[in-house]
């Protein structure tokens, strides 16, 4: 580590000692504080942080927030057509700007730093359950620095029929940028289906989001869990999100990342259950100097597990992005079916693109493909659509959200799809009503 | 009245060292008259049709070309297509993900802008399309589907003709169409171009085969040989051709 980031860890630990909360969590923050300590910032001479440079994160001086509410007006524009939406600012439950839908039974949302004091006995199962997950220095960052997020637990069959959206906001505070810890926790238990969105969003100014989010499908359970990463375009995102798939169960992610100057993404899913699945949607639209790192872990660890991986990311200008894929098949889970895609259109010349598949398998009796592919757009196809009379400009805006739509159109969570189809529209100066994709 | 002029046109494969193609083609096409250009392979057939419809991959180095006295070869592919030049493609391209109605509704409105027309409403779009698609006896269902995306051979040639049906234009340009056609679909995709022959528009007929000529009979049947057409004449060449070969066509025009 340079003296720079030495300095910025010592601010970082200085700043999570102060952290408010539970006092029996103690222990586990001062635990994930020495780790923390002990491991230090990743830079790039380290094989996961290769094409990441945090750089940008370490020569700037964060602030922890002191206020928690803002405006309704500033979020106008990432407010979604749900029933139940909740807004976290600068990381902590704003009241006022919270609505939940009349009439939900068997589910339980509220703020993780009261069901921390509550000692809410799903979520202490739950915990008891992850204590020895170690998710690398943001993760324990955020383990000792968090104080407030959202827990959400779906009681046994329970089915929301509405999607709940958690919308995450952050602002710098006097001019001075701020860093948040969000921590979001979803308990699912045994035959409950939900949508869940998180959507991180502006509110003004500089800032670092340090988010972690833990999700635990028990048996036959189904989630559907979307993650929109509209951050400001000066704002850091790096986000864990931690998932574990029971028996039988079914979880889905979309995640887009649009926004922030870099970002890092760590999905780590266990198919921790026989004949438990998983779908990953990952859709990168970026430009400027924006840089976007998506790292997913499918882990299979039981037999009879099905997965997909669709990544595409769409990069223009002197955006940079990078894709690592690992699915490891543990000893025994045999008949495992996985397959990953990973695809990216290069709108410049010099926008880069690093994509490493990783395969680990330790079973004998498996099914696992891979591909990759980067480049620009079709010739043959701008031709085609040109002979027809289309507009060069008109023509690129066309297979460039076709190709994006591929990922839209796998998601089930309808605001969700809507609301990237609409973003992906306006970039490309499409009318907002526009259907190109077939279906 | 000429509809295109081509004079002494010279064209090569765009790059470096780019092979010569076309050199030194002369033709004209007079409004409402259907010319078939004939040739063996390598002679320059859908160079010829590709360089008309504005390819980037292909480099004209010397001559002119004018479609109603403009300067088509100053103009870019979408500006060739919107003043009514059409090009069914040899081999029609997939575009995944993009819906077959999305994008003739916007290359139909693309040219109707341009030719001062008002751009038609999903309604009439749609009574336009069915219209048009029941000409190439095409399902309904078609629409929905991403552009060429796994149609067989002969649904991708009738696409084409559909769409040329749809679009309207004053020079249809066929390359190939009959290739990879069995022999219904012939007849099908060749009573399509039939029916929108007219006094105003004409066509030039890529093939191979003199079989299509027997379905569209055109007017003029012009032989390419070395990116030259060393032979003109009228139907009766096609069969001449497919009695003596090309081999037989290039002594005799020596």
């Amino acid at each position: 580590m340079t003296q720079l980031a030495e300095d910025n860890l010592e601010q970082f630990l200085d700043q999570a000692r102060q952290t408010r909360g539970a006092a029996w969590l103690r222990p586990w923050r001062q635990a994930a504080l020495e780790r923390l300590a002990a491991t230090g910032l990743p830079d790039t001479h380290q094989e996961e942080w290769r094409f990441t440079n945090i750089n940008p994160i370490v020569r700037t001086r964060f602030v922890r927030p002191s206020s928690y509410s803002i405006e309704a007006a500033a979020l106008a524009d990432y407010t979604l057509d749900v029933g139940t939406e909740i807004v976290l600012v600068n990381g902590h439950w704003c009241r006022p700007l919270s609505r939940k839908e009349d009439g939900l039974l068997g589910v339980e949302i509220a703020s993780l730093a009261q069901a921390l004091e509550q000692r809410r006995p799903a979520l202490l199962r739950h915990l008891e359950q992850v204590q020895a997950q170690h998710d690398g220095p943001f993760a324990d960052l955020n383990a000792a620095s968090f104080e407030d997020g959202v827990w959400i637990h779906l009681a046994p069959g329970t089915q929301l029929r509405r999607p709940i959206h958690l919308l995450i906001c952050s602002r710098a505070e006097d001019g001075r940028a701020v860093i948040t810890h969000p921590r979001i926790v979803v308990v699912a238990e045994e035959g409950s289906s939900a949508q869940i969105i998180e959507t991180y969003a502006p509110a003004g100014g500089d800032y670092f989001t340090n988010t972690v989010v833990e999700v635990s499908l028990g048996c036959e359970a189904r989630l559907e869990h979307s993650k929109m990463q509209q951050e400001a375009l000066t704002a850091y995102h790096i986000g864990g999100t931690r998932v574990t798939v029971g028996k039988g169960a079914h979880y889905v992610s979309n995640s887009a990342s649009l926004g922030s100057a870099l970002t890092r993404n760590d999905l780590n899913v266990s198919l921790a259950g026989e004949t438990a699945s998983a779908s990953l949607h990952g859709l990168t639209l970026i430009g400027g100097r924006q840089h976007v790192d998506n790292h997913t872990l499918l882990e299979h660890a039981q037999p009879g597990c099905p997965s997909l991986e669709l990544y595409k990311a769409v990069l223009a200008d002197r955006a940079s992005g990078v894709f690592k894929g690992k699915i490891l098949v543990r000893p025994g889970a045999q008949k495992t079916d996985s397959k990953q895609t990973s695809r990216t259109l290069l709108l410049s010349d010099d926008a880069t693109m690093n994509a490493m598949p990783a395969l680990e398998i330790y079973a004998d009796d498996v099914k696992c493909t891979h591909g990759s592919t980067t480049g620009p757009l079709d010739e043959e196809q701008v031709f085609y659509l040109r002979s027809r009379g289309l507009h060069l400009d008109a023509a690129r805006h066309v297979l460039t959200y076709a190709f994006a739509a591929d990922v839209t159109g796998r998601i089930r969570t309808e605001p969700v799809r809507r609301r990237l189809e609409e973003i992906m529209a306006a970039q490309h100066g499409l009318p907002r009503d526009l259907r190109i994709a077939q279906g | 009245m000429p509809l295109l002029e081509i004079e002494n046109l010279h064209a090569r494969v765009a790059g470096p060292g780019g092979r010569q193609i076309l050199k030194g083609l002369d033709l004209v096409i007079n409004a409402g008259e259907v010319h078939a250009i004939m040739g063996p392979n390598g002679s320059g057939k859908s160079t010829l049709a590709q360089v008309l419809a504005g390819r980037e991959t292909y480099e004209v180095t010397e001559g002119r070309v004018r479609l109603d006295g403009k300067d088509l070869l100053d103009m870019d592919p979408e500006e060739r297509c919107r003043e009514g030049v059409f090009l069914a493609f040899q081999y029609p391209v997939e575009i995944p993900g993009v819906s077959t109605s999305y994008f003739l509704k916007a290359a139909l409105n693309a040219v109707r802008k341009h030719r001062g027309l008002e751009e038609l409403d999903a309604m009439d779009f749609l009574r336009l399309v069915k219209e048009k698609m029941k000409l190439l006896e095409m399902d309904a269902s078609f629409m929905n589907r991403a552009v060429n995306e796994g149609f067989s051979g002969g649904e991708k040639k009738r696409n084409e003709v559909f769409q040329l049906a749809v679009l309207e234009p004053r020079l249809a340009i066929l390359d190939e169409t009959d290739s990879g056609l069995d022999i219904d679909a012939l007849r099908i995709v060749a009573g399509g171009v039939n029916a929108l022959r007219s006094a105003e528009r004409s066509m030039l007929v890529v093939t191979h085969y003199q079989r299509l000529l027997n379905y569209i009979v055109p007017d003029f049947v012009h032989v390419l040989m070395d990116g030259r057409i060393v032979k003109s004449g009228n139907k009766s060449l096609a069969l001449e051709l497919e009695a003596q070969g090309y081999a037989g066509v290039e002594a005799a025009a020596v």
